[in-house]
């Protein structure tokens, strides 16, 4: 099947040679941080994670993600998700591989990065977390293909690959577990150490992944003769919703915690993000303009969404904008604040804003980019094969 | 006859998890860190040994076993010296090969001096003493008892010790950072790039570092093998200001001072039970 | 068999073409066995014989590795009368003095290239930036 990718018009081609452009920029960023070490991005002794962890957890997410077309089809055996299934699990596999890139950009000796098989450490959440990751992306591959293949040949897929599909559906939840675990459980990082992380890192990741998913099918629609139907593109659009209003619940009850208890540990990270925290008479802000940004965004693209089902009305445009509102606000608010907004804050009390470098941002670019390559290069299989089925 | 091997399947499943969950419940409810009059009874119900349930319900300072190494910092003697807080972190600096950058992004440091309410956060009040807010305290890695840093590591490249030193493999770490926000007290620092050209001269007993890895106070690991002082104690020795020994051992100097002195600890309310007393 | 004379002219090049590095090597003089330097001490005796020096020093340096750091095993190590420290720059170091004129030479020519001395200090550079006073 791995030929569909070689066939494709000429907007196919200039799409991948656009993205190919910002790879090979990152991969430029790349080897200078390679040769120099990790001081060429804006990390520092107080503030030692930075983009690259925040987009790591993010994606995690959208791997996550997923898992909203999955469940519904297999255990709920919802008809509608059937051609998009496959979207899911090849967005899971893209979001995965760019984890993993996320990690080695972010470890300061990265050829060293089989310590980790080599001296297998269950007390650390970062080795269960690889555990998840590796076996997430395993079975995806495997689910992905198997029944793609199967759909292409068109007989039923092997009765073996649901023992794969059904294991993926925990496997799904724990890896945002795992992630959140990575976070939540360290003793004086006041922001991050609440038991309601994972529950919002999953509710966010619901509400991300079907959200691209759903931007992906509209482009597909216009340039790929790829249509996902109107109900499942309805019904997408809900669970979005009920995902980000529960996880804008869950960061209020964040709200709620830190200010009647008012503890002040409790409240910097959240006041340094949406309000500014002030310190010795300086105050530090940087973060908040993106995080009400976030806000509106989230209530917008909600509002735009109920305004739609509530009318019955709704364009293929007012769909894309709405889920691209809410991809952007929920990555402003775990691919920016969650971490950033936790680290402000040093273990001494001191204040350190982070800024990070030209070339940090470029391998981020480049990591997004090789993401959406392989995005691309996936559907462009999973739309061909549908394509030759029709035919 | 299938409802039935259903049913029957269900009360085996159910019955074999409660065995083996069992032994782990009674387990956790006798755990030491509850200290209460029914634990005594408890583990008597179960048949272990209610001496040493009760000497372990009493907390930690109790029958301890082996070494425990443990170091005290008496800010009485430091305070309006600050040269002399300046001797011991270059002392150990030196030593250590620990390299001098002058910025706060990517600044290396094992042991260092900051202002009270930094160091001890949970300690802080207002109206402090004039001596609080114009002195600045000594601060280095507690080599906690329960160290958050040797939880997180996912390649075991830092560990604890059988004598309590929290120590560092830096050929096996991978530099992911996570220790660094594991610890709660800012120990640990990250060599952003080559830390060569910034060491002035080199300590040919002890490595440098390379870059890509996490370094910190080892509690002078390698002089206490030869029977050495930590290098900052030995600095400032003859203010008697810094005192080192066994935790474990009641008749140690630091036990001594201990017994006598009140003393506190870096945020104790973490569960992290460091190895390194106050006298403020 | 088909297409003879392009099948096993191509075999014949393809053979020699991976075969290079040995028959390059044997025909040239470029790369002559090394001679890593003895101590210029004049010591003649080394924790264990050259032969097993020679085929497992680096699985030794990692058995001292975990034993120093992780296990307490610091304890001393007597050769030839002397005691030596456990470590690379404590005991190896103190005879062969020269990196480059020992480790460097058999590293060099079998390619390998350690990371020992991203950390350890050679002599040479030990007393590069040594105290002045």
């Amino acid at each position: 099947m791995i030929e569909k990718v070689f066939k494709g018009n000429s907007r196919y081609w200039m799409w991948l040679a656009f993205l190919s452009a910002f790879v090979g920029v990152g991969a430029i960023c790349y080897i200078r941080q390679y040769l120099f070490g990790l001081g060429l991005t804006g990390m520092g002794r107080d503030l030692s994670w930075g983009l690259y962890i925040s987009q790591f957890t993010f994606l995690v997410g959208v791997a996550a993600g997923g898992l909203m077309l999955v469940l519904p089809y297999y255990i709920h055996n919802y008809k509608v998700f059937g051609r998009l299934t496959i979207l899911g699990e090849f967005l899971a596999i893209s979001a995965i591989i760019m984890c993993l890139m996320f990690i080695m950009a972010d470890i300061g000796q990265p050829l060293r990065g089989l310590n980790m098989m080599l001296h297998p450490t269950p007390n650390s959440m970062l080795f269960w977390d690889m555990v998840v990751l590796l076996g997430y992306l395993g079975l995806n591959v495997i689910c992905a293909w198997v029944i793609l293949t199967a759909e292409r040949k068109q007989v039923k897929p092997p009765k073996w690959v649901y023992f794969f599909v059904y294991l993926s559906i925990p496997f799904a939840v724990s890896i945002h577990t795992v992630t959140a675990m990575l976070y939540c459980g360290l003793p004086g990082r006041h922001f991050w150490l609440s038991a309601i992380t994972a529950p919002r890192f999953l509710a966010s990741a619901f509400a991300a992944g079907p959200a691209l998913i759903v931007i992906a099918c509209l482009v597909m629609k216009r340039v790929a003769n790829f249509d996902a139907g109107k109900e499942a593109i309805s019904k997408l659009t809900t669970i979005i919703m009920y995902a980000a209003l529960i996880n804008a619940f869950f960061v209020l009850l964040e709200f709620f915690v830190g200010y009647y208890s008012n503890i002040p540990g409790h409240k910097h990270s959240l006041e340094y993000l949406f309000f500014g925290l002030e310190h010795h008479g300086v105050v530090y802000n940087n973060l908040v303009p993106f995080m009400w940004t976030s806000v509106m965004l989230c209530f917008g693209g909600l509002g735009l969404f109920a305004y739609m089902k509530i009318r019955k009305v709704g364009t293929d445009l007012m769909v894309g904008i709405g889920c691209g509102m809410i991809f952007f606000a929920l990555w402003l608010d775990k691919g920016l604040g969650f971490v950033l907004g936790g680290l402000v804050v040093s273990p001494l009390h001191e204040i350190v804003e982070y800024y990070p470098t030209a070339n940090e941002i470029g391998i981020t670019v480049g990591i997004w980019a090789t993401g959406f390559l392989l995005v691309t290069l996936m559907y462009k299989i999973a739309v061909d094969v549908e394509h030759e089925v029709e035919a | 006859m299938d409802k039935q091997r259903r049913k029957f399947l269900k009360v085996a499943g159910a019955t074999a998890l409660a065995g083996i969950s069992a032994p782990a419940v009674v387990k956790l409810t006798s755990s030491p860190a509850i200290a209460s009059s029914e634990h005594g009874a408890a583990a008597d119900a179960h048949g272990a040994p209610a001496d040493a349930h009760k000497a372990a319900a009493h907390g930690a300072e109790e029958a301890p076993k082996g070494v425990r190494l443990g170091l005290l910092v008496d800010m009485r003697k430091f305070y309006g010296k600050p040269e002399l807080l300046d001797k011991a972190i270059a002392a150990c600096h030196k030593v250590h090969n620990v390299p001098q950058i002058d910025n706060r992004k990517s600044e290396i440091k094992w042991v260092w001096k900051a202002p009270f309410e930094n160091v001890f956060p949970e300690h802080s009040n207002s109206h402090s003493s004039k001596i609080r807010k114009e002195n600045d305290f000594l601060i280095m890695c507690n080599h906690c008892d329960e160290p958050p840093c040797v939880r997180v590591c996912p390649t075991q490249a830092t560990y604890r010790l059988p004598n309590g030193i929290v120590a560092m493999d830096f050929h096996r770490c991978i530099g992911c950072r996570f220790c660094m926000m594991g610890c709660p007290y800012g120990a640990r620092s990250f060599n952003w790039e080559n830390p060569r050209p910034y060491i002035k001269e080199y300590n040919p007993d002890f490595p440098s570092r390379m870059r890509g890895v996490v370094e910190k106070c080892n509690f002078c690991g390698e002089r206490i093998a030869l029977g050495k002082e930590p290098a900052c104690l030995e600095a400032v020795k003859e203010s008697g200001a810094i005192v080192f020994g066994d935790l474990n051992d009641p008749g140690s100097e630091i036990r001594e001072v201990l017994d006598k002195e009140n003393t506190i600890q870096r945020k104790p309310s973490l569960g992290t039970k460091p190895s390194v007393f106050y006298i403020v | 068999m088909y297409n003879k004379r392009f099948i096993i002219p191509g075999l014949v090049i393809f053979v020699l073409f991976v075969t290079f590095p040995l028959w390059f090597n044997a025909f040239s003089t470029a790369s002559p066995v090394p001679k890593p330097e003895l101590p210029p001490g004049g010591e003649k005796e080394c924790v264990a014989p050259a032969s097993e020096m020679r085929d497992r020093h680096m699985v030794l340096l990692n058995e001292w590795r975990d034993g120093v750091l992780r296990d307490g095993e610091r304890d001393v190590i007597t050769v030839g009368g002397k005691q030596y420290r456990k470590g690379l720059q404590m005991a190896c170091m103190q005879c062969h003095t020269s990196k480059e004129k020992f480790c460097d030479t058999c590293h060099d020519y079998t390619s390998v290239k350690p990371f020992c001395w991203d950390c350890h200090l050679t002599p040479e550079e030990a007393a590069l930036k040594k105290e002045t006073h």
